[in-house]
């Protein structure tokens, strides 16, 4: 399609006829109106407003023109000229939408196609199970502290009350190093510390009282069956001062046990035993109900025991030169992965550390369920 | 340890129910381990006698038996090979149900002939797996009698748990003080009248020590028994045995074993006839033997205590008789032992030679010194009861081991350290009855106790021993809960700042799509060896397996093997990590902490959209610099190295340094012939961060963070491509541009990198932006010129690079 320039005459004598004027703005309207797409569009804007367009010859011409006719003639072509541009324009803009319109439903894609891969990595149940003891036991004023997993057995025996032909050293079925340590001559093997107790020692022996720890960490037996393995974690706690007697001992680990298990009312039960590092000594029984096949904490009549405590025994105060006449205090040790498995109802001991994937993904935790107290367990 | 609740009434005059004691023994600290109600699985069952038995008319294996069991006659087919006329058994009626089938007998016609019941097994109740015949009662058992009666099974047997230092409750008697003390009634006297002596025994005892040994046998009581006749055990004792799990064997051993399980008094009683000469009791000589009465022949060192005559060892004291000098049934004379052995030497000989006994377990926990002779008595008239004969006088060497202990208690401890507020006369009273004997007295001004330990009770050393023994008494239930003393602060942070870093670094790779694992902290040595470990230090001596018995060099062996597992398994693609302990050496300061982490395989899963790659050393060393980097290490001021150890790939690996010595993290693939040893199919990448080598954060005085300048203008990019050799890193380009005007210039950043083509071989391409930000005006074109000038001038002196024509 084309435009023929418009004949000079409209303007050219001084007669111009106002109806001239209205022929062009007809004609161009039309032309707009008629346009197909931005090209045909712009050929129009070029042909009518262009440097050599139509309305733009004619603004050319004015200059000829008396003073009188030349402001009624500029006036009425630049009413012209603002209207068509703005035609164009607007069914430019029209003519943008509807094109991008029909490319987008042509662009439609199957929403159901699964998104690009992202790796899943969770938190390992003892991780987590850790961050909740400790994050209950910090409110409670305790901090951590850590030891080496290899320890003398001055350090993990004969400090805590169990010297060597003690019968309680070999319910623990220690595992063996060939070097020796510092402390205790011939007797003093290197082991892999059977509980995380040692660390109580050192921290008695390298600083004073009063003593307010947690000690998570890695424990070893030589023991391997459906319910022992041969690496375990535990927690260990430790408060020594002038004046904590069993009754804050009681407190301490009630709190614990219900904020852990999240059961306000969870019955709490503590019963005499013997550990040589602690007396008096006592294992704690949680409630519980095992009927119908079912095992549900904080219900019904029955006990399941779960950790074990005691006042800190003198003489282990004496070996570690924390005088046993000022201070006085508890310990209390739990096994992390006998929580877990109560809590999240994981059946095998073993499993945990078999790095099966399928069970990580299934018995993991979002790196982002962080415990507190505050935001819960 | 195990008895029925009517052997514990022998001692314990109570009206107590079994409930009630149970819950007692778990709270005064004797834990019930279960209480085994033996007749559960023979309700309904009675004594039934068999009358008359024929052969089955159609089947030949099958009796057709009429079984009367007290009121009728019922025709049962059996097929038990020893039914027979004349038998005596267990008859379950039609109807009842068989608890070790789970069926419910019904008449049944079997071959022509109607079964109307059933003689029972004793795997049918549950007794044991024996189903090779019929369960046979004595002939004097009336038919119509539960069964459960007959067979002496209607007493529950009560299991409990004894902890190592309360040897005094290894006898049914020391579980029955316990609970009178704990108010279960009383403890019913002990007879103890001496048996007098007939004559002077022909064996003497000598105890054969110096003074350093002697505490090995400080005390011997012996007696001899002449025209003894060692016949089977009466049915009570032989019940008893069987009711804790002991086989009866003949009267003089079942009355050692009833000795020891009632009173806790080990006894061993010697075959007289073949005792050549005396007794002495010494040390043994490092080679002797011993046949024990278990079977075995015991080598001994020159540290255990032996009883020995003429002839060498006869008995390991405290541990186990000798096969030579044991009771038979012709065993006319016998010598009687009963002796204390020190508890540290008799557990020392048991471990050598590895014999657990029930005598050992007794004295390695400490028996009661001062009941050898109250012992011997009730033994000797066991004896003569059972098994007729004539007491010698007895033989006495040695004298009781001191055993006395005075022990002061402030009454104010009971509640200072036990918790519980309790007046004197409850103290004194549970005191009392668990045999100790308290007189007033003062501490420092301090009301006090002055407490003897009774000789059964070696285990009571101090005042909180005390304490613990009233509390035990009175009920840890009984003691108030008080709540923690904070000291009126906010708790203080649980965690100091190297195990925040490690929480976060665990938290961050999760989050990064690595999936937590813990492994041992041991694997076998080959997988060590292959990561530079295995050093002898390090290699335990009782490792479960000997694929677990080296400690860890590094955690990327562990991880590497659980991908390959989860391999095996179908699940390929592994992204793992772990952080813990990695172990150089056995001493404390040989231990540092690691996060390690290995991807394998695949980036991810194939996609539609996007295909995976090979994971490789770029995986790795942004997982290493992410934690790095939230760990509160500058990253920028962190050089990456080629100079990772030989468990990675030699061109596709490095270590991140910080300044010339301080090595933060290792990563990179893993050398493939490392996974080819570990039967991994690669490509593997890993990489391990040392958490102890990390600087450490600085505690600043202010948390405040600086002042925020953001510049007014545009910044500006020019990009530039250099030409330099191979060997120049990409770190050395960017460097060089960055410091070629370190005001103005505030980035650098690499986008391209290009090798051959008309470069030649020897010759890469590095394409770099360079960004300027202008702080206090725009720039002008020279300006902006000028600088890039100095960029390819800085980068060309530094490296030899040239801008790409």
């Amino acid at each position: 399609m084309g435009y023929e320039a418009a004949p000079f005459y409209i303007l050219g004598a001084e007669t111009a006829k106002m109806s001239e004027l209205d022929s062009l703005r007809s004609e161009l309207m039309a032309a707009v109106d008629a346009a197909d797409g931005l090209d045909d569009l712009e050929n129009i804007r070029v042909s009518a407003l262009g440097k050599k367009g139509r309305i733009t010859d004619l603004m050319k011409g004015l200059g000829g023109m008396d003073p009188e006719a030349r402001k009624q003639a500029g006036q009425a072509l630049n009413a012209l000229k603002n209207d068509v541009a703005a035609a164009i324009e607007a069914k430019k803009s029209a003519s943008a939408d509807s094109e991008l319109d029909a490319k987008l439903a042509a662009e439609t894609v199957d929403i159901s196609l699964p998104v690009r891969p992202e790796r899943e990595g969770l938190i390992h149940p003892i991780s987590q199970t850790m961050d909740e003891a400790i994050a209950i036991l910090g409110e409670l004023g305790l901090s951590v502290a850590e030891g080496p997993d290899i320890e003398d057995d001055w350090h993990n025996f004969t400090a805590l009350n169990i010297p060597p032909d003690h019968p309680a050293r070999q319910e623990h079925d220690t595992f063996y190093l060939p070097g020796q340590g510092g402390e205790g001559g011939e007797e003093d093997r290197m082991v892999l510390r059977t509980h995380t107790s040692p660390v109580q020692i050192r921290t008695m022996m390298t600083s004073e009282p009063p003593f307010r720890i947690i000690v998570p960490g890695r424990t070893y037996r030589c023991d391997y069956d459906a319910t022992h393995s041969p690496m375990f974690h535990q927690i260990e706690g430790l408060v020594v001062d002038e004046d904590t007697h069993m009754g804050h001992l009681k407190g301490c680990i009630i709190d614990f046990c219900r904020a852990f298990f999240g059961v306000d009312d969870l019955p709490v039960r503590f019963r005499p035993s013997y550990f040589p590092f602690t007396e008096p000594s006592a294992e704690v029984d949680i409630g519980c109900t095992r009927e119908g096949g079912e095992f549900r904490i904080g219900h019904g009549d029955d006990w399941l025991e779960i950790l074990g405590c005691g006042m800190v025994n003198t003489k282990v105060l004496e070996n570690c030169n924390v005088d046993p006449d000022k201070y006085q205090g508890f310990a209390f040790g739990i096994g992390i992965e006998r929580l877990a498995m109560l809590k999240y109802g994981i059946p095998d001991l073993r499993t945990f550390y078999e790095s099966d994937l399928r069970w990580l993904r299934h018995y993991g935790f979002s790196a982002l369920h962080v415990p507190s107290m505050v935001g819960g367990l | 340890m195990k008895f029925p609740f009517g052997w514990l009434k022998e001692h314990l005059d109570t009206e107590a129910s079994l409930d009630d004691v149970v819950e007692r023994l778990t709270m005064t600290g004797l834990e019930i381990d279960k209480v085994h109600d033996r007749a559960k699985d023979l309700k309904g069952f009675v004594v039934g006698h068999v009358t008359a038995a024929e052969k089955h008319p159609d089947a030949d294996k099958l009796t057709v038996c009429q079984v009367d069991d007290g009121s009728t006659t019922h025709e049962v087919v059996c097929g038990a090979p020893n039914a027979r006329a004349g038998l005596t058994g267990v008859f379950a009626p039609s109807g009842s149900y068989i608890p070790g089938t789970g069926i419910t007998l019904k008449p049944t016609e079997i071959r022509g002939v109607t079964s109307n019941g059933m003689l029972l097994s004793e795997r049918e109740v549950n007794l044991s797996d024996e189903h090779d015949g019929i369960i046979e009662l004595p002939d004097d058992a009336k038919p119509g009698t539960p069964a459960a009666d007959a067979m002496g099974l209607s007493d529950p047997v009560i299991e409990i748990e004894i902890t190592p230092n309360r040897g005094d409750c290894l006898g049914v008697r020391g579980v029955a003080r316990d609970l009178a003390a704990a108010g279960m009634g009383t403890l019913k006297p002990l007879d103890t009248n001496p048996v007098p002596g007939a004559f002077e025994s022909p064996i003497k005892v000598h105890l054969d020590f110096d003074g350093e040994t002697g505490n090995a046998c400080p005390y011997f009581v012996g007696r001899f028994i002449r025209g003894v006749k060692n016949t089977e055990s009466p049915k009570w004792l032989r019940d008893k045995l069987l009711a804790v799990g002991l086989r009866p064997i003949s009267a003089l051993v079942d009355i050692t074993n009833l000795m020891t399980m009632d009173l806790g008094r080990p006894l061993h009683v010697f075959d007289a006839a073949k005792v050549a000469g005396d007794l002495r009791v010494r040390l043994s000589k490092k080679g002797e033997k011993l046949a024990a009465l278990d079977g075995t022949e015991y080598e001994l060192d020159d540290a255990m205590t032996v009883i020995a005559d003429d002839n060498g060892p006869e008995a390991l004291g405290g541990v186990i008789g000798g096969e030579a000098s044991g009771c038979t049934e012709e065993t006319v004379d016998v010598f009687v032992e009963s002796a204390f052995f020190d508890p540290v030497r008799t557990a020392m000989t048991g471990r050598k030679l590895n014999v657990m006994s029930d005598a050992r377990y007794r004295f390695e926990r400490g028996v009661d010194p001062a009941f050898l002779v109250d012992g011997m008595e009730i033994a000797t008239r066991l004896i003569l009861d059972l098994c007729g004969g004539e007491a010698s006088a007895p033989v006495i060497a040695g004298a009781e081991p001191n055993w006395k202990n005075d022990i002061g208690l402030r009454l104010g401890r009971i509640e200072s350290f036990g918790g519980l507020k309790l007046d004197k006369a409850k103290v004194v009273e549970i005191l009392s009855v668990l045999g100790f004997e308290a007189q007033d007295t003062k501490v420092d001004g301090e009301a006090a106790l002055t407490v003897s330990v009774p000789s059964w009770r070696s285990d009571i050393v101090g005042e909180p021993c005390l304490v613990e023994e009233v509390v035990r008494i009175h009920g840890y239930d009984t003691i108030p809960a008080v709540p923690m003393n904070l000291e009126n602060h906010l708790p203080q942070p649980a965690l100091n700042a190297g195990q925040v870093r490690r929480s976060r670094a665990r938290r961050l790779l999760a989050g990064r799509g690595l999936m937590e694992a813990v492994t041992y902290s041991f694997l076998s040595g080959r997988h060590a060896a292959l990561f530079g470990g295995g050093a002898d230090a390090l290699k335990l001596i009782n490792p479960i397996s000997s694929d677990l018995d080296i400690m860890r060099p590094s955690l990327l062996p562990n991880l590497i093997a659980a991908a390959a597992r989860n391999t095996d398994r179908g699940t390929a693609d592994a992204a793992l990590f772990e952080i813990g302990p990695r172990f150089s050496g056995d001493k404390p300061d040989d231990q540092d902490m690691v996060g390690a982490g290995i991807r394998s395989g695949q980036s991810g899963g194939r996609h539609w959209n996007e295909a995976p790659r090979p994971v490789d050393v770029f995986d790795a060393k942004a997982d290493a610099l992410a934690v790095l980097g939230a760990m509160g290490i500058a990253v920028d001021k962190v050089d990456a190295v080629g100079e990772a150890p030989g468990w990675y790939h030699p061109g596709h690996s490095g270590i991140l340094r910080l300044g010339p010595k301080m090595i933060l993290a290792h990563f990179g693939e893993i050398h493939p012939r490392v996974l080819k040893d570990m039967d991994i199919k690669g490509p593997v990448c890993g990489f391990e961060i040392f958490f102890d080598a990390l600087p450490e954060q600085k505690d600043k005085k202010s948390k405040a963070r600086p002042y925020l300048d953001l510049p007014q203008f545009q910044p500006v990019e020019r990009d530039f491509a250099f030409v330099v050799d191979e060997g120049v890193s990409a770190a050395q380009v960017l460097s060089a541009a960055r410091g070629a005007d370190k005001k103005m210039i505030s980035d650098v950043s690499l986008f391209d990198v290009f090798q051959g083509g008309d470069m030649g071989g020897a010759k890469k391409s590095l394409a770099l932006t360079v960004v300027l930000q202008p702080t206090d005006k725009t720039l002008t074109d020279a300006e902006i010129d000028t600088i890039a000038e100095k960029v390819v001038a800085n980068v060309n002196r530094t490296t030899g690079g040239v801008l790409r024509g």
